[in-house]
């Protein structure tokens, strides 16, 4: 059957069971955003105040319901406000495929207007990248870029159109397969061959070598990382932890993946991991890291990390063994198979003497009773007013650090937050996407006073929307994290840190048409909090808070995890 | 046990087949110079299968590096297989063109007899200038320069090196073309 290139574009969105896009329209995706015009009952589109607040949308959607996110965006200045939205989806692994368009053939290379080289400059933080210059390409095209973000270790992709490929009177030949079928289509059956789309099986002898080696270790550690999140694992991981009988240190990305609460858990891991941790990681004789990278902020000091361990990693990326630390064994497959063959095989263990030895370092996490707020008791109070399973989407920073500190996650998805590449101003965009994602849920986001600035525009958003997140703006007047580094390590010179200016984040909500909040106290907290969850429109509730307040413990980059730097 | 990596660093010839698809050469050369590293030399042509080219890069490093920027060129999209070869295991060749100053009688004799020597060969003669065409390893080519240096060099034209493994096994050993290639395989 022959249609319109841009009506195939959207029947393919359609093949993937894709129901909502964010994004920006412009000159050159003029057409695209004509063919959504006709498409509106069945594609819903989430117009955001900026273009990156739609890739962080995207990438928040994704995140959160396991599902591949979409993006629009028009070429040049739209493209490259793409481009902190697509490095932060790389960094953490996030499936979201990035739908551009350029100039036209005619055009291409000729420094036209609003013309640049996105697949060029996609390049290094996407998986793959398609300047798409025939229209007969585009259903395999489109095919391939869901396949590939969504597969083995998922990632952004981008497509890039040129304008003439969509114009009205290109017809093309198309057929609707769905996405179950259309991974078996001849022109992504070549990818998979070449590109193994399937997700690698697990070398069973890999497998049995793993058990040996725990059956001799006495003091097992467990690493709770972004791949057992990604991969939808933690049925599989709580089950192996709870058999294993271990202590689980969870990283950034890993929250969500093993229950908070749970009683094996040390909590964080690396820079600020805790006392728990990171004592276990410098004391286990065994170290099993699931899905993680071990990147310069858990293994700070790759030399002496886990130095008395043999060091085993679980990946789905082949090219991350042996990248940053030095492996002593390794399974190839994603975290789910892997677990699982795993767990067929495990008895039951006890590792009483050694959890006896490590849990007990956990510090209590009660928040002390001070007339002035605390970010811990802004937590406490979120921790037990909001629902229990709320996203809670964070910014970066110091109230990033508090918020996985002190708050529980339960399931992969609930924790959206930027770890790898740490952009500040994610929250927003991403709270936009699980809310959207996740009607049904409570969306928390947690910020800080310079991180929201830097994105607070996308309170428009919420407002269109009718979206009830409630941002709780931690405001100590200062960029806390930077300050505390300056304060720690440069001799307390605050160079351009401290943030002595407006805008009043009350007023600012309510000039947006949402509710504002301000709190000095615990009382008012429980109380702005309580009238924000029951105000059925978004809140912003801004947090007075002292500005010297500092993340603690702390280990300075590249020294060993236990040397602390703060207690 | 962990492994253990030659941390000396020496020349390696690393080869990638690839499809030929536009950008493939950048999105290849990326991966190196993102980790600072400077190629020595980078060859591109076809190969017996059609659209399919044969990228070789030749790069002073560490084993560890070199294992890493393999395995992310293994992740590309387009690639088809990659091989690591070094000193030891392969055949390194590599052709120069060099246009060397003969004014007059006696230098061209001269000149002529060196490259005999050398097994090159003039391809041009001007009335002031050979230009010769000589084809081998790199030392060998390097000594053919250096003795013409002494003629006055006017121009160098070089390939970079092109590669392949000695004996019965080929690139197509690992490939990923292969249906039999194992992703979930140990890499050892």
């Amino acid at each position: 059957m022959k249609i319109p290139a841009t009506q195939a574009i959207m029947e393919c969105l359609l093949e993937q069971d894709v129901d909502t896009v964010f994004g920006y329209p412009g000159g050159t995706i003029l057409n695209l955003y004509d063919e959504l015009y006709r498409y509106q009952d069945r594609i819903h589109h989430v117009l955001t105040a900026h273009e990156q607040g739609a890739a962080h949308a995207a990438d928040g959607y994704a995140r959160s319901t396991g599902k591949v996110g979409v993006c629009f965006a028009t070429s040049g200045p739209g493209a490259t406000n793409l481009t902190t939205g697509i490095a932060t989806a790389y960094l953490d692994s996030s499936p979201v495929v990035f739908i551009t368009c350029n100039v036209g053939e005619n055009l291409l290379g000729k420094d036209a207007f609003q013309e640049v080289d996105i697949t060029g400059i996609a390049m290094p933080i996407t998986k793959a990248t398609f300047l798409v210059r025939d229209a007969q390409t585009i259903p395999d095209v489109m095919r391939q870029a869901f396949a590939v973000a969504a597969s083995g270790r998922p990632g952004p992709v981008l497509i890039d159109f040129l304008k003439n490929v969509t114009a009205p009177s290109i017809e093309i030949e198309y057929e609707f397969i769905p996405w179950q079928q259309n991974r078996t289509c001849a022109s992504i059956q070549d990818l998979n061959r070449s590109h193994q789309l399937k997700n690698p099986e697990p070398d069973r002898q890999d497998v049995e070598t793993l058990l040996e080696m725990i059956a001799q270790a006495e003091r097992p550690l467990l690493l709770c990382g972004g791949g057992v999140v990604r991969g939808r694992a933690n049925r599989q991981f709580r089950e192996f932890a709870e058999k294993l009988d271990a202590p689980v240190a969870i990283t950034v990305m890993g929250g969500g993946g093993f229950p908070g609460g749970h009683p094996l858990t040390t909590g964080m891991i690396g820079m600020h991991g805790s006392r728990a941790s990171n004592q276990a990681c410098a004391e286990c004789d065994l170290l099993i890291a699931v899905g993680c990278r071990f990147s310069d902020r858990v293994a700070l000091d790759p030399a002496t990390f886990a130095k008395q361990a043999k060091i085993v990693q679980i990946d789905i990326d082949r090219a991350e063994i042996d990248k940053n630390v030095l492996t002593d064994h390794h399974i190839i497959g994603s975290a789910r198979r892997v677990l699982e063959m795993l767990n067929a095989n495990l008895p039951q263990y006890d590792h009483t003497a050694w959890k006896e030895h490590i849990l007990p370092l956990r510090a209590p996490s009660v928040a002390e009773d001070t007339p002035v707020l605390t970010p811990q008791q802004v937590l406490e109070v979120l921790r037990t007013q909001a629902p229990e399973d709320a996203i809670v989407a964070t910014d970066v920073g110091q109230h990033q650090m508090w918020a996985i500190k002190y708050l529980h996650f339960n399931y992969p998805g609930q924790l959206l937050t930027s770890g790898g590449f740490g952009t500040m101003g994610f929250g927003l965009g991403a709270a936009i996407g699980a809310q959207i994602g996740n009607p049904d849920k409570r969306v928390l986001h947690i910020t800080g006073d310079g991180c929201f600035r830097m994105n607070c525009h996308e309170l428009s958003t919420v407002e269109h929307y009718g979206l009830p997140i409630i941002t709780v703006v931690f405001n100590n007047g200062t960029l806390g994290m930077v300050r505390q580094w300056q304060s720690l390590i440069y001799g307390k010179r605050y160079s351009a840190t401290t943030l002595d200016r407006g805008p009043d984040f009350v007023k600012l909500a309510e000039a947006y048409g949402l509710r504002g909040f301000r709190v000095t106290c615990r009382a008012e907290m429980e109380e702005a909090l309580a009238q924000a969850l029951s105000c059925g429109t978004g809140a912003v509730i801004d947090c007075m808070l002292d500005m010297d307040e500092m993340v603690r413990p702390m280990v300075a980059a590249g020294s060993p995890i236990t040397d602390f730097l703060l207690d | 046990m962990k492994k253990e990596f030659n941390t000396v660093r020496k020349l390696y010839t690393l080869c990638i087949l690839v499809e030929d698809v536009p950008g493939v050469l950048s999105q290849v050369s990326r991966l190196f110079s993102r980790k600072g590293y400077n190629i020595e030399s980078i060859v591109s042509g076809a190969t017996d299968k059609p659209g399919i080219t044969r990228i070789s890069i030749e790069i002073m490093c560490e084993e560890l590096m070199i294992e890493q920027i393999a395995a992310q060129c293994r992740k590309l999209l387009p690639v088809k297989a990659v091989k690591i070869l070094d000193e030891e295991t392969c055949i390194r060749r590599e052709i120069a063109l060099i246009k060397v100053r003969a004014e007059d009688r006696a230098a061209r004799n001269e000149i002529i007899q060196l490259v005999n020597i050398f097994r090159a060969k003039v391809i041009d003669v001007g009335k002031e200038s050979l230009t010769i065409w000589v084809f081998g390893s790199q030392s060998k080519n390097t000594a053919l320069i250096e003795t013409l240096e002494d003629f006055g060099i006017l121009e160098i034209a070089k390939t970079g090196t092109i590669a392949i493994e000695r004996g019965q096994s080929t690139i197509y050993d690992e490939s990923k073309l292969r249906e039999e290639y194992e992703f979930g395989k140990n890499v050892r």
